[in-house]
């Protein structure tokens, strides 16, 4: 049984993590909406470039001339795996959550034999792939000095990455990151940036609008500019929804830590006080009971 | 009143103008080009430069860095990897701009020894930066 003291000094310091959770809480929940207001800002330009892409991309189709960027190299057997989280912990299952997708998906490449390569965006899953894949780790990229995301950040990751492609360093590129659905789910999503998919829905929409566009320089030119921006573009909203979700996997994983602490800080109390009266029962027991031996 | 084109100027970041104009001033990989209501349908590549809008409210410029723009006969959609309001750039924002062009060319000297494809592009975009610059008297050297 603790003594009075040991509880006094416990509740004290529950009192004290709850100010701490509370208080990560509400600066996650401020963050979060900034969060929120980039991704928000990037749609238009995400959703337009995604749709010029798909009319493009139909109109050259699988032709020989394509880009090696939409076409890919013809095999598949050299994957490389962009592994997108965060660069803190403490917001519950977000980065375990990544890491487990990707872990998934690199076993399985495994398995069917191919080769597999990692490269980890953010701190904490590269912590949590660090064992068993370790040895596939090609590249880090850190990003703990950024305070708020960039285009020019994810243009630098998108830059390194189409650098190795020309070296052929793979042949497929796919990127995992969490897309935000509300503050208590974020989806683990992957994604394949190289070769480009095109967006059947954009492309049908194309069709079916039935204009022509002409084209200057000619299609191929262009898809050959748009194409890296492609990957730059699809790597800076996953940095933008991996943000949000960030923010939201913390909010409410702070969320449920505060009132944790608050039921602890409940359920001591309760002992705190039961233990008080139990000693003063006990002393006027003893009390009563000298008085009557004397 | 004359006809109006829808025009969006789209940057990854953020929305910068969503309005009807009368007229929009593009430049183009292949040259300036000027979209009216009803032109025909165009998809260019950018090459730095200013983009114009003229519509109801007056004139409003751009600086822009490249990207793409989509037109048809209703909207002009200008997708621009980077774009800055002609009045609030500044002269060490244009001066970033002109040394990662630089960093850019000599990048491709240094890589594409033999081909000059990508050393011209390079050196087409530095040289585009730098008329855009002086243009709108910001380029020193």
């Amino acid at each position: 049984m603790p003594s009075l003291k040991d509880l006094k000094n416990r509740i004290e310091s529950v009192k004290s993590t709850r100010k701490i959770t509370k208080a990560m809480q509400m600066v996650a929940a401020a963050k979060l909406r900034r969060a929120q207001d980039a991704a928000e800002m990037s749609r238009p330009y995400t959703e337009k470039f995604n749709a010029v892409m798909g009319k493009l991309a139909a109109s050259v189709g699988d032709s020989d001339s394509a880009p090696r960027l939409l076409r890919g190299t013809g095999s598949d057997d050299v994957q490389l795996l962009v592994v997108m989280t965060a660069e803190r912990g403490l917001c519950g299952g977000f980065n375990a959550n990544i890491a487990k997708k990707a872990r998934a998906e690199a076993q399985k490449l495994l398995a069917e034999g191919k080769t597999v390569k990692i490269m980890t965006v953010g701190k904490k899953g590269r912590d949590a792939l660090k064992r068993d894949l370790g040895d596939h780790f090609i590249h880090h990229v850190d990003l703990s000095e950024v305070k708020n995301v960039g285009y020019a950040d994810a243009q630098a990751i998108a830059s390194d990455i189409l650098a190795r492609f020309d070296a052929e360093e793979f042949d497929v590129a796919k990127i995992f990151y969490a897309k935000f659905e509300n503050v208590v789910s974020q989806i683990p999503t992957m994604q394949q940036v190289i070769p480009f998919q095109v967006d059947e829905a954009a492309a049908e929409e194309a069709d079916e609008a039935g204009v022509v566009y002409d084209y200057e320089p000619d299609e191929e030119a262009i898809l050959a500019d748009l194409l890296p921006r492609g990957v730059a573009t699809a790597i800076f909203s996953a940095l933008l929804e991996n943000g949000a979700s960030e923010q939201g996997a913390r909010m409410s994983a702070m969320d449920n830590a505060t009132r944790n602490a608050g039921e602890m800080i409940d359920k001591l109390t309760i002992e705190y006080n039961r233990s008080r009266q139990a000693v003063i029962t006990n002393e006027l027991i003893e009390i009563i009971s000298g008085a009557e031996a004397l | 009143m004359a006809e109006t084109v829808h025009f969006d100027l789209v940057s990854p970041e953020r929305r910068l103008v969503s309005a009807d104009v009368t007229e929009v001033s593009i430049p183009g990989a292949e040259g300036d080009l000027t979209a009216m209501a009803s032109h025909s349908p165009l998809i260019t590549t950018l090459r730095p430069g200013l983009v114009k809008s003229v519509g109801a409210d007056g004139e409003a410029e751009y600086v822009v860095t490249g990207g793409f723009a989509e037109i048809d006969g209703e909207t002009v959609s200008v997708l621009a990897e980077r774009a800055i309001p002609r009045d609030e750039i500044t002269q060490e924002q244009f001066k970033e701009l002109v040394d990662e062009a630089k960093a850019k060319l000599s990048k491709a000297q240094e890589t594409f020894v033999n081909e000059p494809g990508p050393v011209d592009d390079a050196a087409k975009l530095l040289s585009d930066m730098v008329a855009m610059g002086t243009h709108i008297g910001l380029y020193t050297d």
